[in-house]
């Protein structure tokens, strides 16, 4: 249970991380260490060098800029957890943090591992799954963008070529007063998901339901966002029998089965807790 | 070939130099370096919580980071919350004499995390509730099935310090 021989890296800038990441043989990026650490000690991972980013500068932070929210690369979830700006611009972020780990593990996770990671049971992916983040990354020819419904290519797999890394993500914020909602099953508190649900909504002036996001971790090898949930709410007036309604089509979503859950339990979860989102979502949207 | 290198750490106030191999852990480095044998490891792998200690006044998994990581920080072990005292009889810091007086602890295993991860608690929330004190400890596992005296001894060291007027 010790991490195998390696040899550490710990550069000052993002072109000299990306610099050894394309120049050294079987590397591994370090950011908040929750999630490399213990693979290292298990031997999941045998990486010969180890390129450590908590010396970089410039890489955490959290602002609103061009009508989205915007978050560094090596932003620990502990100060996401705290910011005012988050709670006050995109409550969905805040809730689903909540359910990231523990304090000691949030003190030191970031953003970006978690979403390079890319468990399909995390918290944080499924709040970009569902808030059409773009996520930017830095390479050998400079930085681009990609959508996040492109980020996961299989499991546990992002859209990175071996030689670029996260350096942040913008979440485009939804009008002021919309409804949202974080839900997930877990044996423990803290504990990954079994399944989880993330929603949100927008209301017109006549009450019907404008835009709807509908996502779902958990279920799959990667994380879902449900279309068809989706076009099944939009143009119709908001209601329990809808919800129901349109809930009930995640029952037909193509589920893992592990340990922990059936394919069948894993559907279930995933109809009831997005009908729960759903109307928890609704009951918080705010008139303007 | 084992990579060594020169870190300089500040534990419990005091600056420790030492030549570490990178790959060794933090938790290892206070216990086997330092021999701050009070941090405990339990699973290696940041499910635990026995090894929690404070980084720059923060809680952190010590086996879930490198020592390397760790030059140039100030580290706060279970050694340095109450000093050492020649008179035996000294009392300890206002939470260690709550779990002594709840019976919060059996084998004592966990208990170096739990005071680490109770003390960040009671700075950030000096008057938690239960279900906060849960909620707190939900990283920190006792195989003694000690969790109720556990919470009782963190309300009543929160207590305490309130009487006391002390911070934590």
């Amino acid at each position: 249970m010790k991490p195998p021989p390696f040899s550490y890296h710990d550069p000052r800038t993002v072109a000299d991380a990306v610099r050894l990441l394309g120049s050294l043989e079987n590397p591994k990026l370090l950011a908040g260490g929750q999630s490399l650490m213990p693979m290292l000690a298990m031997r999941f991972v045998l990486p010969d060098h180890v390129i450590d980013l908590n010396k970089i500068e410039g890489l955490a932070y959290i602002r609103e800029a061009n009508g989205a929210l915007e978050i560094g690369g090596m932003t620990r979830q502990r100060d996401i957890e705290f910011s005012d700006l988050v709670a006050a611009k995109h409550p969905l972020l805040r809730e689903g943090i909540l359910n990231v780990g523990h304090r000691q593990t949030r003190n030191r996770g970031t953003i970006g591992g978690s979403l390079c990671h890319l468990d399909p049971a995390a918290e944080q992916v499924l709040v970009c799954m569902a808030s059409d983040a773009i996520v930017t990354v830095a390479g050998p020819n400079g930085e681009r963008a990609i959508p996040f419904r492109e980020f996961p290519l299989a499991y546990m797999t992002p859209a990175l070529e071996p030689d670029e890394m996260l350096v942040g993500i913008k979440l485009p914020l939804w009008p002021a007063g919309h409804g949202y909602c974080f839900l997930e099953f877990a044996r423990r508190h803290g504990d990954f998901a079994v399944v989880s649900a993330a929603v949100l909504l927008e209301l017109d002036a006549g009450g019907k339901i404008k835009r709807a996001a509908v996502a779902l971790g958990g279920v799959a090898a990667v994380p879902l966002r449900m279309d068809e949930v989706e076009a099944r709410l939009v143009g119709q007036v908001a209601s329990e029998e809808l919800f129901r309604e349109a809930a009930e089509l995640c029952r037909a979503v193509e589920a893992i089965a592990d340990v922990h859950a059936t394919v069948e339990y894993r559907q279930h979860l995933a109809a009831v807790l997005t009908r729960r989102a759903l109307v928890q979502a609704l009951a918080r949207v705010r008139r303007a | 070939m084992a990579e060594m290198r020169k870190i300089t750490v500040t534990v419990n106030g005091q600056a420790h130099t030492r030549e570490v191999e990178t790959r060794m852990t933090l938790a290892d480095f206070l216990r086997h370096e330092l021999t701050l044998t009070g941090t405990h490891i339990g699973c290696e792998h940041g499910v635990c919580g026995a090894c929690t200690i404070l980084l720059d006044g923060r809680t952190a998994r010590s086996c879930l980071m490198l020592a390397v990581q760790a030059d140039g920080h100030a580290i706060d072990t279970i050694e340095g919350i109450a000093p050492p005292n020649p008179d035996k009889n000294a009392p300890m810091h206002p939470l260690q004499e709550a779990f002594r007086d709840n019976h919060a602890l059996q084998c004592g295993f966990c208990t170096p995390g739990m005071l680490t991860t109770i003390i960040e608690l009671l700075r950030d929330n000096p008057e938690p509730t239960s279900d906060e004190v849960r909620i707190a400890i939900s990283g920190n596992l006792c195989r003694c099935t000690g969790y109720q005296t556990i919470v009782a001894a963190t309300l009543d060291a929160a207590r305490r310090l309130k009487a006391e007027g002390r911070k934590p």
